[in-house]
């Protein structure tokens, strides 16, 4: 098991920037805009991106967390079933813009059922992904991220990981498991 | 741990703490789901379940059934009370005639203790104890160690006091199974009539004066006399048992602390509850109800998500 680093401390800080400034670009002050992070990895990116848009554009932004895991297209089909996490929306999505968001966009069922999932929430004005990395040519639902961190080439085999403080860490980084 | 060590869910006897600990995180997260904008979820969806009662039921069934259509299960009902058990039919033969129905779980009442355990060694199909005779009530004994986690933070430590007809009542004995696996102390209170004699063996503290049993209690879990299920009188009257162990506000006002008090249903008001006390703020007794309904979510989403072939 090789690990290589894809994104460090630094270069995450400034891929999360841009990626808020793409944001700012398409939603101006976030008057109807919220922001929606997957459990269990899309809220660390989500609550950084939060926090930095706060700074900038000196408002509150409102953020919530979303379980799929009742969502999920492999019930009954997995060795091992996957436990669900906590799903925390203390807002209306009706008529809003969501951003969903998470670390790693790879066979797009994930965020198929999350799109399932908001459906019990709302009917959102528009829904635009955002993903720390998007893993090329493993995609098998016609799925795409509107804003991407970082591109990565990789095969079924191999695992992207994200390192955050809040699990433990010792800084924030991105990986590439062989 | 993501699944259960059991294929039924026969009692409380057959799990395991980690068993225990899963399906109350589960069902947190289907409370969540109860009370969004659209609460239902789409995991059972090509799953039948039928719930076949032989004894009466008010919250127990509707509470399956509520729970069933949110994971938009496929739901049939049977009761045995309009069905052919009037024409003598077998326990056995009604259960495979609805499973060549292709039904793949089965949620059922039945009066005699083991039934469920019988039809478990016969039949493919996942079965719940929906309540066994004066065995076992699984669900009943998960969602009140839900309700009270939920108002005490732990189970752990904690002391409940189980009140009322203990001989007859299956809450009883599930409860007692699952509070003492996840480190609580029980006591049971009633009239030494109503107690089974060598229960103590089991680990529990027993307590003939209500009164001594509130004042120890974090939380007093009452029981409605079994009248159904009494063939000897087991007291005088029902007069003479509200008298001496029904519980009223005032009761519970002089005590120096604020315990919980809950109530499996349904009340026998006047008897072992007084209504000042079952509509008090002592009491979570709708609150059990409504943790009900996704602890038997957790119950059904748990038993199936295990690998089909």
């Amino acid at each position: 098991m090789s690990k290589r680093l894809i994104l460090n401390t630094n270069l995450l800080d400034i891929t999360l920037n841009r990626l808020c400034q793409q944001l700012i670009e398409n939603h101006n002050d976030f008057s109807n805009s919220v922001i929606i992070g997957m459990q269990p990895r899309g809220y660390f990116p989500a609550k950084r991106i939060q926090e930095k848009l706060e700074f900038l554009l000196n408002k509150t932004i409102l953020i919530g967390r979303l379980d799929t895991t009742f969502y999920r297209d492999d019930f009954r089909r997995r060795e091992t079933p996957i436990k669900a996490n906590t799903t925390d929306i203390p807002f209306i999505i009706e008529g809003k813009k969501v951003i969903l968001i998470d670390d790693v966009l790879f066979t797009g069922r994930t965020v198929r059922s999350a799109l399932d999932a908001m459906t019990a929430f709302g009917r959102p004005d528009k829904v635009e992904l955002l993903v720390l990395i998007d893993r090329k040519y493993t995609r098998e639902l016609p799925i795409e991220a509107d804003y991407v961190g970082k591109y990565v080439d990789s095969v079924f085999s191999q695992r992207v990981l994200a390192e955050w403080k809040e699990q433990g860490c010792q800084e924030d980084a991105i990986w590439l498991e062989t | 741990m993501s699944s259960l060590s059991v294929k039924h869910l026969l009692g409380i006897k057959n799990l395991t703490p980690q068993d225990i600990n899963l399906i109350l995180e589960t069902a947190t997260n289907f409370k969540e789901v109860l009370n969004r904008p659209i609460k239902k979820v789409p995991s059972l969806r090509d799953i039948t379940i039928a719930n076949v009662f032989f004894e009466n039921s008010t919250r127990t069934r509707l509470s399956f059934e509520l729970a069933q259509k949110r994971l938009s299960a496929d739901v049939i009902n049977f009761s045995s009370s309009s069905s052919s058990v009037k024409k003598g039919e077998t326990l056995l033969d009604t259960v495979n005639n609805i499973l060549a129905m292709k039904v793949d779980m089965i949620v059922m009442r039945h009066q005699s203790p083991g039934a469920p355990h019988f039809l478990s060694k016969h039949i493919k199909a996942n079965i719940i104890n929906a309540g066994d005779g004066t065995h076992e009530h699984p669900t009943q004994a998960l969602l009140d160690a839900f309700s009270i986690k939920e108002k005490l933070g732990e189970l752990e430590g904690k002391k409940i006091a189980i009140i009322g007809d203990i001989l007859h009542s299956r809450v009883a004995l599930s409860n007692i199974f699952l509070l003492q696996k996840m480190g609580a102390q029980v006591m049971v209170c009633g009239p030494s009539t109503l107690i089974p004699k060598y229960i103590s063996e089991i680990g529990v503290i027993v307590e003939t004066d209500v009164k001594k049993a509130l004042k120890w209690c974090d939380v007093a879990n009452v029981l409605r006399i079994q009248l159904e299920r009494q063939q000897i009188k087991y007291f005088p009257s029902l007069r003479e048992y509200s008298l001496y162990f029904g519980i009223n506000k005032k009761m519970l006002d002089e005590l120096d602390k604020q315990i919980l008090l809950m109530h499996p249903g349904p009340i026998n008001r006047g008897v072992e509850l007084s209504s000042d006390a079952a509509d008090s703020n002592h009491s979570i007794i709708l609150d059990q109800v409504e943790n009900g309904v996704a602890i038997r979510m957790a119950v059904l989403y748990l038993l199936a998500s295990v690998k089909q072939n």
